[in-house]
């Protein structure tokens, strides 16, 4: 094998990325991106993946398409073509399904776990105890145009009864699928297997029924992947095979097409199961921010559908609220003008910051976005509800009110914190974007945190399917650039008052020693690629680890960045009085460096015209 | 300045271009008009129609209600059937009795009455669970421009088209409306105020300049003002009007009144003189307007439609390709600094170049109207078609 070729099949942009084998092994080599042809006039994806083929030919000299018969050359014969290719694809909207289950807080959320697992958008999720009437559920179905119904509902010999009702609901409801009257929808069962007959009597005739092992077979255990992989698989069979051009390009490709988001979900598994660490995964895009969390070896995606950096910018100004962007700020702005600023952002969601005010700004939101798309994603990773045994009703009802909260991600426990996306990959100092992350999900103890160098995550998740180590070796020299470390103890003290020192053993020799008082950030350069030991000391009122010690000694990674000491405290506090927050932030980026420092100066920073 | 690794990489990333919004004296339209069901087509082939003229109908089924009837009765899920007293299919009235359980000697009498007027569509003897749909209701779809059928989507509805002046706005809120073309300011840099609004403009489409204010569109709902046409809105007022924030640009479907359209963007814009003439061109005129904006894949932007037929459009020219940027295609600035301004290309360097944030990207030079030659991403600017 020589050459490798994977595409993604954005919403609005397609992108081939193409990897040699050379005499240092695998190795990314070039770009070549295009407009997606999904929507008239065009209405043919390969078009668009074509183009953006045809851009990799010309900045490589390689023939890479087939002229003759179309599609792509493979195997790599005379200097023509590739060994191997596949794609992932998220045009027209990605994977877009709706959920039921039994009881909202279990059946109806392991549904929503396992769709989200699969790489889906979950337009709703509609349970009996949902709070809404029976007609207003089937309102709202019938008002939607999914792509697919994953339902859920009782454990295996326990209720019946009430799964009917729900499925029989759904039928009278008869969702319309999204790609039109003539396509039967995909319906995965997953709930009590002593009603499959009766599932297979009532929606045999108008869905195209998959029935797989049940979700939750006993309370105690959530057992998705039997639905995830039908998931899949109906992707392809029903789904993609109706979208423009799909039929097409799935001859061209060596392994099924697969969802975008589950590409990148495989690449966050793949961090984590190299570094032996868990992993907080963002994908900030400009429409939806997914997030990964794999802790203790489980793996939980959310999508926050509507928060995003371009066309979603509005929603999360809608959700956070402007006074939570501005407090982002070194300068002082009129709200009106912010809020007039982000509306045009969201009419023209092409355009890029020209300004340093502007693009301040933009890394405003951005902080917003993935605050709230961690909140987001916390509710969805949660410990199994329903499973303790209650005596009464009104017991298990005051149970499922306390399990609400009882997310298992901790940020004490995450190791790595990894991103991707444009805002990210694009911003013109990389310190910037590690201090985003840091700022957005307020790492604690000591964190890694990596970025995607270009947009390839999902790329190397497809591949990682077929070969795992071709997919790792490029990930780890190509696509993973090491931001470096971050030392941030829990806790709070006086301002000013010492908090921490620490001591870094380079390998070279060097010894460093800082110390660091409460309420500073700074920066230690350290190398991509360097390692060093280091020990760490926190005064009374902090702790470094999660069995709260106020001593370490480990071992923190370089990066192009290098290792952040972050004694802001946690969780970090602004204060509250407007000009002493500005004060506070224009001290923390000029510390890191952050911005060139006309973006401080009042004035300046704003348009000149 | 010596670019790094990443930098190479992030190279190779370029911009796609914002499309210019379409501003043409005189343009084939053509509209899809569609069922959102299938149901029968009413014109043919050749056809003339007006714009409320109904081109297809159809009867969407009605709401389905559940019933749960073996709750009611107290009876076991396969006894249902035992008390029916409509049998599926039947037509039933909202109140009736439906299924009734009578027992020791008439004392017990437990009921399932109909919540709806309509049909029993299933029963289930599983679950126990009775099906009543509502009467189907009746929809059509008009032509909503005036014109000529050219096309029939079996059992969905037709194409219409016709010759107009065609504008598109930026964004906008509301739904399809039709109006006369009224322009209430002097100059597209005015702000359409309350005073503007006069009771004469009832049923009219009302052009402003560069800013319509809150108390304006209130007074125009008052009034019954079809829609608004104007540069720029504030944020504040919008929220106003519709009474939430918007969150994602998907509108069209806002009852609010009337519907508004935005040529520029939010806050205080200047209309274009381009578009500000067409108005004023088409003054008195029938206009055709829809505020539906999708901002994503496969974009919708809101609509002005006067159909003439004064300047009859080439069809060989509406088949062109839009051409890219050169030097000497007119653009208008869509990002801070110069939001707004008009300029001429004077360059397109091939190179990346360094911006005020430190990125690097595809720039333009650009000329402005006031001869001022700055370079400006080449994503922030959109192409005029002249």
């Amino acid at each position: 094998m020589k050459f490798i070729l994977v595409t993604d099949v954005g919403s609005t942009t397609t992108k081939a990325r193409l990897f040699k084998r050379t005499e240092t092994g695998w190795r990314y080599v070039i770009s070549g991106e295009a407009p997606t042809t999904v929507e008239a006039p065009y209405e043919d994806v390969t078009m668009g993946v074509c183009n953006a083929i045809r851009e990799v030919e010309e900045l490589t000299g390689l023939t890479i398409l087939n002229h003759e018969h179309e599609g792509i050359i493979v195997p790599f014969n005379e200097g023509k073509g590739v060994d191997f290719y596949c794609t992932t694809s998220s045009a027209g909207g990605g994977l877009q399904m709706l959920c039921l289950g039994l009881i909202k807080e279990i059946t109806a959320e392991s549904a929503n776990r396992a769709a989200l697992g699969a790489g889906a958008i979950v337009m709703d999720i509609v349970a009996l105890d949902d709070g809404r009437a029976d007609y207003e559920k089937i309102k709202r179905i019938r008002s939607m145009r999914p792509d697919m119904v994953l339902m859920a509902g009782g454990a295996d010999g326990g209720a019946t009864g009430l799964v009917l009702e729900l499925a029989e609901l759904l039928k009278a409801a008869d969702p319309t699928p999204r790609l039109g009257e003539g396509y039967s929808l995909p319906l995965v069962y997953a709930g009590n297997r002593d009603l499959r007959s009766h599932i297979k009597e009532l929606f045999s005739d108008k869905f195209a029924l998959t029935i797989v092992d049940n979700l939750r077979p006993v309370l105690e255990v959530e057992n998705s992947e039997p639905a995830r992989r039908a998931i899949h698989e109906l992707f392809m069979e029903h789904v993609m095979s109706h979208a423009p051009g799909y039929t097409k390009l799935m001859k061209w490709t060596d392994v099924p097409i697969m969802p975008t988001p589950a590409g990148e979900g495989l690449a966050m598994q793949l961090i984590a199961s190299r570094f032996q660490s868990n992993v907080l995964g963002v994908g900030l895009g400009g429409a939806t921010t997914n997030v990964y969390s794999i802790v203790d070896g489980r793996f939980v995606r959310s999508v926050s559908a509507n928060l995003g950096m371009s066309y979603s910018i509005c929603n999360v100004l809608k959700e956070a609220g402007i006074d939570n962007i501005i407090r982002w700020l070194p300068f002082e702005v009129d709200k009106e003008d912010i809020e007039n600023r982000l509306r045009n952002k969201m009419i023209r969601p092409t355009t890029i910051p020209d300004t340093l005010e502007d693009l301040l700004l933009e890394h405003a939101v951005a902080r917003e976005a993935l605050r709230l798309a961690l909140e987001h994603h916390k509710t969805i990773a949660t410990r199994l509800k329903g499973v303790a045994v209650a005596k009464t009703i009104s017991e298990r009802f005051e149970r499922l009110g306390k399990e609400l909260e009882e997310t298992y991600i901790k940020m004490i426990d995450i190791g790595i914190i990894a991103g991707t996306g444009g805002l990210l990959s694009h911003a013109p100092r990389r310190v910037q974007s590690l201090l985003i992350l840091t700022d957005a999900f307020q790492p604690e103890g000591v964190t890694r945190v990596f970025q995607d160098s270009v947009f390839m995550m999902p790329h190397l998740g497809v591949l990682s399917t077929v070969y795992p180590d071709i997919a790792w070796e490029i990930f780890d020299k190509d696509c993973l650039v090491r931001l470096g470390t971050v030392v941030a103890p829990i806790g709070s003290l006086e301002e000013g008052q010492d908090a921490m020192d620490i001591t870094l053993e380079i390998p070279n020799g060097e010894v460093l020693q800082k110390e660091i008082r409460f309420g500073e950030i700074i920066k230690i350069p350290l190398p991509e690629g360097v390692e060093a030991r280091a020990i760490i000391r926190t005064q009374r009122g902090l702790s470094i680890d999660m069995e709260g010690r106020r001593e370490l000694e480990t071992t923190v990674m370089g990066g192009v960045v290098g290792v952040i000491l972050d004694l802001r405290g946690r969780p970090l506090r602004l204060p509250e009085d407007a000009e002493k927050r500005r004060e506070k932030i224009k001290t923390w980026f000029k510390s890191l460096d952050l911005y060139p420092e006309e973006a401080y100066e009042e004035d300046k920073a704003h348009d000149h015209e | 300045m010596i670019m790094n690794k990443y930098d190479i990489e992030k190279s190779v990333i370029t911009h796609a271009y914002t499309p210019g919004l379409q501003i043409k004296e005189s343009v084939i339209v053509r509209k899809v008009r569609r069922l959102p069901i299938k149901g029968e087509v009413i014109v043919n082939i050749g056809d003339i129609v007006d714009y409320n003229d109904i081109i297809a109908k159809s009867k969407i089924p009605g709401d389905p209600y559940t019933v749960k009837a073996s709750y009611m009765l107290k009876c076991e899920p396969d006894e249902v059937p035992r008390y029916m007293i409509k049998k599926v299919g039947d037509a039933v009235k909202k109140d009736e009795i439906i299924a009734k359980f009578t027992g020791f000697f008439g004392l017990i009498k437990n009921i399932v009455t109909s919540p709806v007027d309509g049909y029993i569509e299933s029963l289930s003897t599983a679950s126990g669970q009775i099906i009543i749909r509502e009467t189907p209701k009746d929809i059509a779809v008009d032509a909503y421009i005036p014109g000529k059928v050219i096309r029939i989507l079996h059992n969905e509805g037709a194409i219409i088209e016709t010759n107009a002046a065609f504008i598109q706005g930026i964004f906008g809120v509301g739904g399809e409306n039709h109006g006369e073309i009224v322009v209430a300011v002097d100059s597209p840099k005015d702000i359409l105020t309350e005073e503007h609004i006069i009771r004469n403009y009832k049923g009219k489409i009302v052009v402003g300049g560069a800013l319509v204010t809150g108390e304006a569109l209130k007074k125009a709902i008052e009034i019954g003002v079809k829609g608004i046409v104007t540069g720029g809105i504030r944020n504040s007022d919008l929220r106003s009007l519709l009474g939430y924030d918007i969150g994602v640009a998907i509108t069209g479907y806002e009852d609010i009144g009337l519907t508004l359209i935005i040529t520029e963007g939010f806050g205080k814009m200047d209309m274009s003189y381009r578009t500000f003439n067409l108005l004023k061109k088409f003054e008195g005129e029938l206009a055709h307007v829809n505020g539906e904006t999708h901002i994503r894949a496969g974009v919708i932007r809101p609509e002005i439609i006067i159909p003439h037929s004064r300047i009859t459009a080439n069809y060989n020219e509406q088949e062109k390709l839009e051409a890219g940027m050169k030097p000497g295609t007119t653009v208008r600035v869509i990002r801070s600094p110069y939001f707004g301004k008009l300029a001429k290309v004077v360059s397109l360097p091939p190179e990346l170049r360094k911006s005020k944030t430190e990125s690097y990207v595809r720039v333009v030079e650009i000329e402005l109207d006031n001869n001022q030659r700055v370079i400006v991403p080449r994503a922030n600017v959109e192409i005029i078609e002249e």
